[in-house]
């Protein structure tokens, strides 16, 4: 990719540029007083807050704050007991996961949930499941629309594994792959479903500070050349305020902050809980 | 030296994908199917075609129909003997029924009166897995087997309660029934076991097979990248049971000419195959050839050894069978425990690097 090195514009100028760029968006994804919990536990109480077409939103908080419930929500794995949630203009209804994921929203894990037993090919083709429709009988025959699909499909998918710089373990089965590359694949299947919306849950958990700069180049990336919307989960701040348009802020399933990334920094309830604050 | 893929260039997705990368196999392949097609027709006798041939190719039918449930989609089945049961007894009654049928027809189509009755046992697979969801399916083969047995309508009310098949043929050749040649049945057999091996290939190696090992190897994200677990788990014990169906059809119109479901299709059966696909190799469309050939065709091959050079009483080689089969099993799952077929793909692998090490 040549453009892997582009000439970053001056700070203040990025800033105003992403402000101005969320100012004109649309809303993707609107989350309305979104409560969860199991049993007597609240994971999430009363949270809303909005992604906008085109815009990097992390979503961060401490331990147990409910940012992987939260994207469970998102991608309808949990199934809030109150609040709306409006996907791309349109409120969901109750929905399997896999009906939401052919709506385009994508997603990685936190823990790696690569398909061990396939190639790194096969797990990206997989990520292309929801844009694929060859019937039983084509595919039993394969020649003719089963293979022009395969194809079809080969061809998007090569694009991501050279964008991602995973030409060499193509065919390699994804168990037998050190962690930063398994993660690099993840983010191939996430993005091979050319979603909507991209979660990514924690993206750099694990890695050092090398994986992590190549995870945030491809992040950036994805962001510019595709034009995905993204929300992800961080826990390293430095990163989270560099890549972020907007940021939300959990604690104890609550929200305690929700704004740009200079607001959440010099925000004081976030201060509090991130560091503590000291009981009289 | 020979066997490797440089100067072999692919420069197409077409040529990347196919079944048989290097040009060794795919030449081997072809020889293979060739000798299989044309010339051994010609030399089978009697013994070969029942005691060897016939039984591999069933079997690994068989063992391909496991192996797509089992191997592809991780969903353990012991209900083997009874879709093989129901493929036969589907044979049997759209035979008597329907007489004027071609014999060809008729076993593709109790092929798929058993896909009906795997989805119908497959339900549970939605809800349980692992060893739950074996013992649910070892209720299909006992309850398929007993209604076998007591519903007479199954076996047209004959006396004796089994089911003998009728005389078929295909273009005027005999393949059913005691008046067949053994070289008609040998044909009839490989030609459905080498079309639904390259069709499980083409199954396996697309979406639908995807979404299969998506769903064995980790299915609460398969389902959350978009894979429907309900269509997946469902198509996998359709098309399982087609195979099986398949099987157990030709098994009983082909083989054996007259059943009797407690003692044709028992749970010993549901466990042959099983062990099959284990030994061969699970996910792997070769190792379910592998693995019949290694429980069908190894016991006679001692059995000749023993009681045809060593002049051995055949009760005692019976049993001693038992104890070397049993003793090679362990030897080669300690050996490789993702079966023969994995042993075979190291073996290649080694192969491309020889002379080198590495």
């Amino acid at each position: 990719m040549e453009n892997r090195v582009t000439e970053e514009p001056t700070p203040e100028a990025a800033v105003t540029e992403r402000a101005e760029r969320s100012a004109n968006a649309d809303v993707l994804l609107d989350l309305r007083n979104i409560s969860l919990s199991f049993g007597g536990v609240k994971a999430l109480s009363n949270i809303s807050f909005d992604i906008l077409t085109g815009e990097i939103r992390a979503i961060i908080g401490p331990n147990g704050a409910g940012k992987s419930s939260m994207l469970n929500v998102i991608n309808g794995f949990y199934h809030p007991q109150e609040g709306e949630i409006w996907f791309d203009g349109k409120l969901r209804g109750p929905m399997k996961p896999y009906q939401i994921a052919r709506q385009g929203i994508a997603r990685t894990f936190q823990n790696i949930a690569l398909f061990r037993g396939m190639s790194t090919l096969d797990n990206l083709m997989t990520g292309r499941i929801t844009h694929m429709h060859a019937g039983i009988f084509w595919q039993a025959l394969w020649k003719g629309r089963a293979e022009r699909e395969e194809l079809a499909h080969r061809e998007r998918v090569e694009r991501i594994i050279d964008f991602l710089e995973i030409q060499s373990i193509r065919k390699t089965p994804v168990g037998r792959l050190p962690y930063g590359l398994q993660k690099r694949v993840e983010l191939g299947r996430a993005l091979a479903a050319d979603s909507k919306l991209l979660l990514l849950d924690e993206p750099m958990a694990g890695m050092n500070i090398e994986e992590k700069e190549d995870m945030c180049r491809f992040i950036l990336d994805v962001h510019d050349q595709f034009g995905t919307t993204i929300a992800l989960i961080e826990h390293d701040m430095s990163v989270v305020m560099d890549i972020a348009d907007r940021v939300v802020v959990l604690d104890y399933g609550k929200k305690i902050g929700d704004g740009y990334p200079d607001e959440i920094r010099s925000n004081q309830d976030v201060i509090d809980a991130y560091l503590g604050v000291a009981h009289d | 030296m020979f066997y490797r893929e440089a100067g072999d260039f692919k420069t197409s997705y077409v040529d990347d994908q196919q079944t048989f990368p290097i040009r060794f196999d795919r030449w081997g392949v072809r020889v293979l199917l060739l000798v299989a097609f044309l010339v051994v027709p010609f030399l089978i006798n009697d013994y070969w075609e029942k005691s060897i041939l016939i039984p591999f190719l069933v079997w690994s039918l068989a063992a391909l129909g496991l192996n797509i449930l089992t191997g592809y989609c991780g969903l353990v089945s012991l209900g083997t003997g009874g879709f093989m049961a129901v493929g036969a007894y589907a044979s049997y009654k759209i035979m008597t029924a329907f007489p004027e049928v071609n014999i060809f027809f008729v076993i593709l189509l109790s092929g798929g009166v058993t896909a009906l009755v795997g989805i119908l046992f497959g339900l549970p697979s939605l809800r349980i897995k692992g060893f739950y969801l074996a013992v649910a399916t070892l209720a299909a083969q006992f309850f398929l087997i007993w209604l076998f047995n007591k519903a007479p309508w199954f076996y047209n009310y004959s006396a004796s309660g089994q089911i003998t098949v009728p005389e078929r043929s295909v273009f005027g050749i005999v393949v059913t029934g005691p008046e067949a040649a053994s070289w008609a049945t040998y044909l009839f057999c490989l030609v459905f076991v080498v079309l639904f091996a390259f069709v499980a290939r083409n199954l396996t190696r697309g979406r639908l097979g995807r979404s299969w090992m998506a769903i064995r190897d980790m299915d609460i994200a398969a389902e959350i990248i978009g894979v429907p677990p309900l269509q997946a788990k469902l198509s996998a014990f359709a098309v399982s049971s087609f195979y099986i169906g398949l099987a157990g059809a030709l098994f009983f119109s082909v083989y054996l000419g007259a059943i009797e479901p407690t003692e044709a299709f028992n749970i010993d059966k549901s466990f042959l195959v099983l062990f099959m696909i284990i030994i061969g190799g699970l996910g792997s469309i070769f190792g379910s050839f592998v693995g019949a050939a290694f429980m069908v065709l190894l016991p006679v091959l001692f059995k000749n050894i023993m009681v045809g050079g060593f002049g051995w009483p055949t009760d005692m080689v019976q049993h001693f069978i038992f104890v070397l089969v049993g003793g090679l099993i362990m030897f080669f799952l300690i050996v490789e425990p993702h079966g023969l077929a994995q042993l075979w793909r190291v073996t290649k692998e080694k192969l491309r690097l020889w002379p080198f090490p590495h």
